[in-house]
Formats: C-alpha cells, sequence, structure tokens
C-alpha cells in the first residue's frame, strides 16, 4: 500500500534545523526520513544540511546522523553498514543526504565506488542545482543559462555556458540496483520512491529536485510550486531504473510554458528568447531520448 | 517523537562532551524570531486534507484532531501551508 499524508510517520526526525524559510532540501530530507524511520542512521556531508542541522549544541536530527567528508558520503555508508552488520545489527538503514555539489561534483567517485561493490545504501541527492552553502557557485548539476556567482550573467556571457550533468543516467549505468529521480513538487511520488528503495538490497540513489529560494531568487513560499513546475514544462522528469529498464512515471499530457517557468526566478531573468529557444529544444531532444529509451507509464 | 527544547543549555566546557558525539534531537534555540508573516487555521475552513503538513519544510504543522496545529516556537513564516492549502483555510498575519 503506497504511503500517503495520513498514513505518513507523525515522528518529526528533523526538527528545529536553521534552513533558511522555504528550504527544499529540508523538506526532502524531513519527509525522506518520516518514510525510513527512526532506525536510519543519516550521513550527510558538508553541504546546506549538515551547516544547518548540526549547530552545536544545536542538533537537529532524532535519529543517529554523522557529518561526513564532503567526498566520503558513500564510503562512509559503506562502513556505517558494515560495522553494523559486523555486530549482527540488521534493522536498520543507512542513508546518505548529499547536494548536487556533494553528489555529482565532489563525491562522484566515492558514489561509484560504493554502487560497484553493491553496498546496502541509500543515497539520496538533494538538487538544488548549485553550492548553495558556500553562496551559490555553480556545480556541474547547474542548468544551461543559471547565474550564480561563479558564472555570473553579462553582455556577452549568460549564466552557465553547460548543461545539466545527467546523474540519473550516470548512475544507471553503473546497472546499480535502483535508481529514482523525483522533486518535491511531487511528495508522493518521491515518498513512495524512498519507501520502495528501502525494501530493496544493495545500492540505491534516488535524485531528488529541492529548489532553493534564496539561490533561485524566488520567494519562499513559491518552492513547492516552482518544484512542480519543473517537471510541469519538462525540464525535469520523474523516473526510474530497475532491473536494467528505464521507466517514466510521469508523462506531462502538454507541457506548461518553459518561459514562465525561467522567468519567474531570478536566476534566469536575464536570459534572451534565444536562450530560451536553446533550453526548449534540448528539453524536447531530451523527450524524444526518453520516448525512444524509457518504458513509459501513465 | 521529535527533537524538542531542553530547558539546559550547555554553558561550561566541563557539560560539553569530550567525544564528538552528543545526543540526538537535542535543541536549544528556537527560530520563531525569523518570521515576519505568521501562518493562522482557520479551522471552520480546514478539512484535515494535511496538505500544509506534508508540504511545511520544518515539520511545525501537526494533526491535532482531525484538524492541524502549528507550533510557533519553530515555524518561519515562509509561507508554503498557505500556497498548499486548497481550501484557503491558511492566512499570513504580519508579525508586529
Amino acid at each position: 500500500m503506497s504511503i500517503n499524508a495520513r498514513t505518513l510517520n507523525e515522528d518529526e526526525l528533523f526538527y528545529g534545523h536553521k534552513a533558511c524559510a522555504g528550504c527544499g532540501g529540508s523538506l526532502a530530507v524531513r519527509i525522506a526520513l518520516k518514510v525510513l524511520g527512526e532506525r536510519s542512521i543519516a550521513v550527510l556531508p558538508a553541504g546546506c544540511m549538515s551547516a544547518v542541522g548540526f549547530n552545536f549544541p544545536q542538533l537537529c536530527f532524532g535519529n543517529n546522523a554523522i557529518i561526513s567528508t564532503f567526498a566520503g558520503t558513500a564510503s562512509m555508508l559503506t562502513g556505517i553498514e558494515a560495522g553494523l552488520r559486523a555486530q549482527g545489527i540488521t534493522d536498520f538503514q543507512a542513508v546518505g543526504f548529499a547536494g548536487d555539489g556533494g553528489t555529482a561534483d565532489i563525491g562522484l567517485q566515492a558514489l561509484s565506488g560504493a554502487i560497484d561493490r553493491n553496498d546496502n545504501i541509500l543515497y539520496i541527492c538533494y538538487d538544488n542545482e548549485a553550492y548553495m552553502n558556500t553562496g551559490i557557485q555553480k556545480s556541474s548539476l547547474t542548468p544551461f543559462g543559471a547565474r550564480t556567482t561563479t558564472t555570473p550573467a553579462g553582455k556577452n556571457i549568460h549564466g552557465n555556458i553547460r548543461p545539466k550533468k545527467n546523474m540519473f543516467e550516470i548512475v544507471a549505468a553503473h546497472d546499480i540496483p535502483y535508481a529514482a529521480t523525483a522533486s518535491i513538487g511531487y511528495m508522493n511520488d518521491f515518498i513512495n520512491k524512498v519507501e520502495k528503495a528501502s525494501r530493496i538490497f544493495g545500492t540505491k540513489y534516488i535524485h531528488v529536485i529541492a529548489p532553493c529560494p534564496t539561490g533561485w531568487g524566488i520567494n519562499t513560499d513559491e518552492t513547492v510550486e516552482v518544484a512542480k513546475e519543473v517537471v510541469d514544462c519538462g525540464l525535469w522528469y520523474l523516473a526510474e531504473y530497475e532491473n536494467g529498464q528505464f521507466t517514466l512515471n510521469h508523462q506531462p499530457k502538454e507541457f506548461t510554458s518553459v518561459s514562465d517557468y525561467l522567468k519567474r526566478q531570478g536566476r534566469f531573468k536575464h536570459l534572451s528568447d534565444e536562450d530560451i529557444q536553446t533550453i526548449i529544444t534540448s528539453r524536447d531532444a531530451k523527450w524524444e531520448a526518453i520516448h525512444k529509451n524509457f518504458k513509459v507509464v501513465n | 517523537m521529535k527533537p524538542y527544547l531542553r530547558e539546559k543549555i550547555p554553558e561550561k566546557l566541563s557539560e560539553i562532551p569530550d567525544t564528538t558525539a552528543f545526543e540526538a534531537g537535542y535543541l536549544v534555540t528556537k527560530n520563531a524570531g525569523w518570521r515576519n508573516f505568521r501562518p493562522v487555521i482557520d479551522s471552520e475552513k480546514c478539512i484535515g486534507c494535511l496538505q500544509c503538513y506534508l508540504y511545511c519544510p520544518d515539520g511545525v504543522i501537526y494533526k491535532s484532531g482531525n484538524k492541524v496545529s502549528i507550533d510557533y516556537d519553530f515555524c518561519k513564516g515562509c509561507g508554503i501551508c498557505k500556497r498548499a492549502c486548497k481550501r484557503g483555510a491558511i492566512r499570513m498575519e504580519a508579525e508586529k
């Protein structure tokens, strides 16, 4: 049976944290921990969620949680899982929460190693599309055109010149037991993917889009709406990878306006019509590939 | 179960553990001072759909009977709950 708002565990395991108002990443962590329960052991590398969760003596995790090295989220998960298993403890879930930089740039090697060994861990990447904790620097998951402090928007260069790295398919290419994409705008989908991942043996990876009001230039109350809109306009998609098969979970009937999605965010305000057309063209190419390679269920 | 405010805040060095580990869910400060607007629930209009509870990034909205209540000690006033409420049962009031 699928979990919903009514049946979700009422315990709050991420509470009193110092994340900015309207933080998408903290919502993803909060909900994932509600699904996994207090027998989960969270590993957080340097990044927003460790910065806001562990301001000693204000410790905001109700379950066991630890800060790892920036590059070592997956390695520490491996160690926790092996260490507890060696002690005969089995009723736990080792779960990592790393940001986009901690996953796609700095932690990629450790994650790749863990998937290679097929360690029984769950890795959740909350993707806010830049290094937000240190003040909005570009990561390899920052989308094309986004303005960050290291990819400023000027007269000649309009923000980030490189597209977003395809982390989901990079992970899937390891032939991982389970990988999924999600968005905090589609919470029930995210909840059920976390729940499903917790029942699968081996390495699991979930990539969840979690908007950052501070870095994206949106109001604090728009986080969830923007996370929904990015899926509706086709710039993100909800999919799974399992048993060598990609599956698309949600096919928007008709895409909403990409331009509306971009223009409501401060980081995209400078984009020209030509830039927006480039983004639409790459979206259409992506969806063509999805329809060719993914099983579509709707 | 959730992390809760402690009465005693470690002040002296001797009260701080000399290992790197400490008790989970140990809160010593509130977040209420961050708030410019406070969400107020109209319990007449609330149908208990729990969407505000589901989408609150801080988890400060909790079930109370068949409706919901807010822990104002930790609400930051982001307003996501107001947008999530399909019934318009939450309004944002300016803090004085």
